[in-house]
């Protein structure tokens, strides 16, 4: 049973400028949704019987769509659930979100896919495409049954071991040839862990200095490397979890070049924080991959802008408050992302001249869905098409206040910080989910 | 002064100076026949040590009592206390109860730092993980001091594993605060990432090293770390990195020897090495220990009118304090 409304009323958004980077759309134009569709795109169009939103000032712009994510649910319900995840993504702009499967118990199997869809359904707020899980407990030692969960009610289509790298390279080349008889994409989670058994933080001055162990960019890189190859031995669907390196984008991006079938997403995190933010010892910055140099954040912001990197993920890791109220070595890894993810990229990627607004809205949008090929988002925002839709003002200056993020959790590492660019509106299939600026529930 | 101390790069050249004098005058206490001075009588200090740390534990309890502090020992290793939530359960109980100082030695970095944000007690670190220790540079450097004139240009080097010790990270960030020149002296597996960033100079090699220095300090081997495949053999990183009878003759005849203990007689330090009566410094280290950690208590906790900077070596060169 849907929370959601069966049959919105008719809206029709009015004077806000369309960025739709599936049709190339850049430029005025109203909306008429009806029925939780788009029935019209076009200038002055007459409201009628349609209730009007005056978008005027404001970007309407396909939902994002949110490749990876934790919703805690089922397991640790005291940190988020699918609900308050739910919650945070329509306020971050959201329309589909992408929740990882390591879960407890983990999502490896078609009933634990099937719940969370259908819990996922059931609050209504974001359309919740559930990541089954790789390997049976994502141990990295056999095949979980991809088949059941591909063909189970909550159509799987991509498979991950997030958190935990594959380590077995004839495991990872299996799943990328097995996963092609359903169209599935597995992403990975790129980390030798020989590499990095023990390690706090990114290994270079700021680790050597703080006495904590380092996470070495090539850890990361030499698995991207692996992988690629093996995505071009196989022929199969590979996606790259969370790049953090520079090196990884250049890997990335010289095998795009010769044609290997790869996406990639970056977190906001990896372009707006460096390893410096360590020397607090607040576990609040303790992320895996982790918080890299200036020159890998310039690189990750490089790589978003030229297209490497297909995709803005959040990561959204929610932790409750006594996991991250330690010390730095006993915290767990993740850091909230949904609610901010829209204001990092426009303050950190926009405003400085990285990216255009269009192509921001591609990397939160367009892209991602294209790596999923999740239907019904990242438009095209044509007549016909399902009214999964974002308004937002690029301009609006705010401050992130964690104890108001709508996540259960409060592990924000941009507390108190400035930024600009505010969701105001948040449609799924015509609805509204998030209404100037407030959820609807 | 901070009004804690948490790392050796809180302390610039005067605050060090100051530490450094005000030990020297407080060490007389040490050598009266009543060892105690009432000036911290009321305040309480709390040991609150994670790890097993009997001889540091001793030396702060030691300066807190002469300076007659009360002094409580909270021991936390091996009990239910050693995961990270209790850390901040633990500084809410000690907060509670009133304690004016914590000093606190943890097996993670940083963990000083954490427990400095839910107190208002005054925080010393005695020792975070592999990050750092600074009374033990300072007590380090108060030995130094003993034998050198000045640090301005006073050679060091720091030999053994330096990736993971404490000591090394604090002893580099004050002796580069008073203008001597340390050279790190390991093998590559236990410099850390990036050692170029630290201003000091590197070598593998100690026999070259050697006969350049004024003060050589060895670092404690931990056995584990062979295990963990940083060098082949104990018996290979002796022959390399230890410092025995030959070795020493290699140095110059002033060179003084020093380690923060506990040694590992026969892996980093020869046994008639460390028992040098000419050379080695390291008892000395060991006495000197009280008289600055003393110091630091004297200076954090003597109230806002003996830490005023300019007041204090005044006040207790008069006695007036004491």
């Amino acid at each position: 049973m849907s929370a959601a409304n069966p049959s919105p009323s008719p809206l029709l958004l009015r004077g806000g400028r369309l960025i739709d980077p599936a049709s190339g759309h850049d430029g005025p134009a109203d909306l008429l949704l009806r029925d939780g569709l788009v029935a019209e795109v076009g200038a002055g169009l007459q409201a009628g019987d349609a209730e009007p939103v005056d978008c005027d000032g404001l970007v309407v712009s396909p939902g994002f769509v949110d490749l990876h994510v934790h919703l805690r649910e089922p397991g640790r319900e005291d940190a988020e659930t699918i609900e308050t995840g739910s919650r945070a993504a329509a306020l971050g702009g959201y329309t589909a979100i992408c929740p990882m499967p390591n879960t407890d118990p983990v999502a490896d199997n078609a009933g634990v896919v099937e719940m969370v869809a259908a819990r996922g359904r059931e609050v209504g707020l974001v359309d919740v495409f559930p990541v089954g899980a790789v390997t049976l407990g994502q141990r990295g030692e056999e095949l979980a049954e991809l088949g059941a969960m591909a063909h189970s009610a909550a159509r799987v289509d991509c498979f991950s071991d997030d958190g935990h790298p594959i380590r077995e390279a004839r495991l990872l080349r299996l799943a990328l040839d097995y996963a092609q008889a359903f169209d599935a994409v597995i992403a990975d989670h790129a980390e030798d862990a020989s590499l990095t058994d023990g390690a706090q933080m990114h290994e270079g001055e700021v680790s050597a200095i703080l006495g904590l162990q380092g996470w070495p960019a090539a850890a990361e890189e030499m698995v991207v490397a692996r992988d690629l190859l093996l995505a071009e031995l196989t022929g199969g669907r590979l996606h790259l979890c969370h790049l953090s390196t520079a090196g990884s984008v250049t890997l990335v991006r010289a095998a795009k070049a010769r044609g290997v079938q790869v996406t990639a997403e970056a977190a906001p995190h990896h372009f707006s924080l460096t390893d410096e933010a360590a020397r607090s010892f607040d576990p609040v910055y303790k992320v895996n991959p982790p918080l890299r140099s200036k020159a890998d954040v310039e690189a990750i912001r490089e790589g978003l802008a030229d297209g490497t990197i297909d995709a803005i993920a959040t990561d959204h890791a929610p932790h409750a408050r006594e996991d991250k109220e330690v010390e730095w070595a006993s915290a767990p890894p993740g850091m909230l992302g949904l609610e901010t993810a829209l204001a990092l990229t426009v303050t950190e990627l926009v405003e400085p001249g990285w990216l255009r607004l269009d192509q921001a809205v591609e990397r939160l949008a367009a892209g991602p869905a294209r790596c999923r090929r999740l239907p019904g988002h990242g438009g095209p925002v044509v007549a016909g098409a399902p009214a999964n839709l974002t308004v937002f003002d690029p301009a609006a200056a705010w401050t992130v206040e964690g104890p108001k993020l709508a996540s259960r959790a409060r592990n924000t590492p941009y507390h108190g910080r400035q930024v600009r660019g505010r969701v105001v509106h948040t449609l799924l299939r015509g609805d509204f989910t998030v209404r100037g600026g407030k959820a609807v529930r | 002064m901070k009004e804690h101390l948490l790392s050796a790069a809180d302390l610039d050249a005067g605050d060090i100076t100051r530490i450094l004098d005000t030990a020297a005058h407080l060490a007389k206490v040490t050598d009266r026949a009543i060892k105690k001075v009432p000036t911290l009588r009321g305040r309480t200090v709390c040991n609150l040590f994670f790890e097993d740390s009997t001889r540091t534990r001793i030396s702060f309890e030691l300066a807190a009592k002469r300076l007659s502090a009360d002094v409580i020992n909270f021991t936390a290793k091996g009990s239910s206390v050693s995961k990270g939530e209790s850390l901040k359960d633990t500084a809410i109980t000690l907060q509670a109860m009133g304690v004016d100082a914590i000093v606190i030695r943890h097996g993670a970095s940083g963990a000083p730092w954490r427990l400095a944000e839910w107190v208002d007690a005054v925080v010393v670190n005695a020792g975070d993980g592999t990050h750092e220790h600074p009374t033990q540079a300072l007590l380090d450097l108060y030995t130094m001091r003993q034998h050198f004139p000045t640090f301005a240009g006073l050679r060091v080097a720091i030999v053994g594993d330096v990736l993971h010790s404490r000591v090394a990270r604090s002893n580099v960030l004050a002796l580069h605060t008073m203008g001597a020149e340390v050279t790190l002296v390991a093998p590559p597996t236990l410099l850390p990432a990036r050692v170029e960033t630290w201003g000091a100079a590197v070598s593998y090699d100690l026999d070259a090293a050697l006969p350049k220095q004024d003060v050589v300090m060895m670092l404690r081997m931990q056995l584990e770390r062979q295990r963990a495949g940083f060098f082949p053999s104990l018996r290979e990183y002796a022959r390399l990195y230890g410092l025995d009878a030959r070795r020493l003759e290699a140095m110059p005849e002033h060179a003084i020897v020093m380690h923060p203990g506990p040694m590992n007689r026969g892996v980093e330090i020869a046994a008639e090495v460390a028992d040098s009566i000419e050379r080695s410094v390291i008892a000395d280290q060991v006495a000197n220990g009280i008289s600055v950690r003393m110091a630091l208590l004297y200076l954090l906790l003597g109230g806002p009118a003996v830490r005023e900077a300019r007041a204090l070596p005044a006040a207790v060169a008069e006695g007036s304090a004491l």
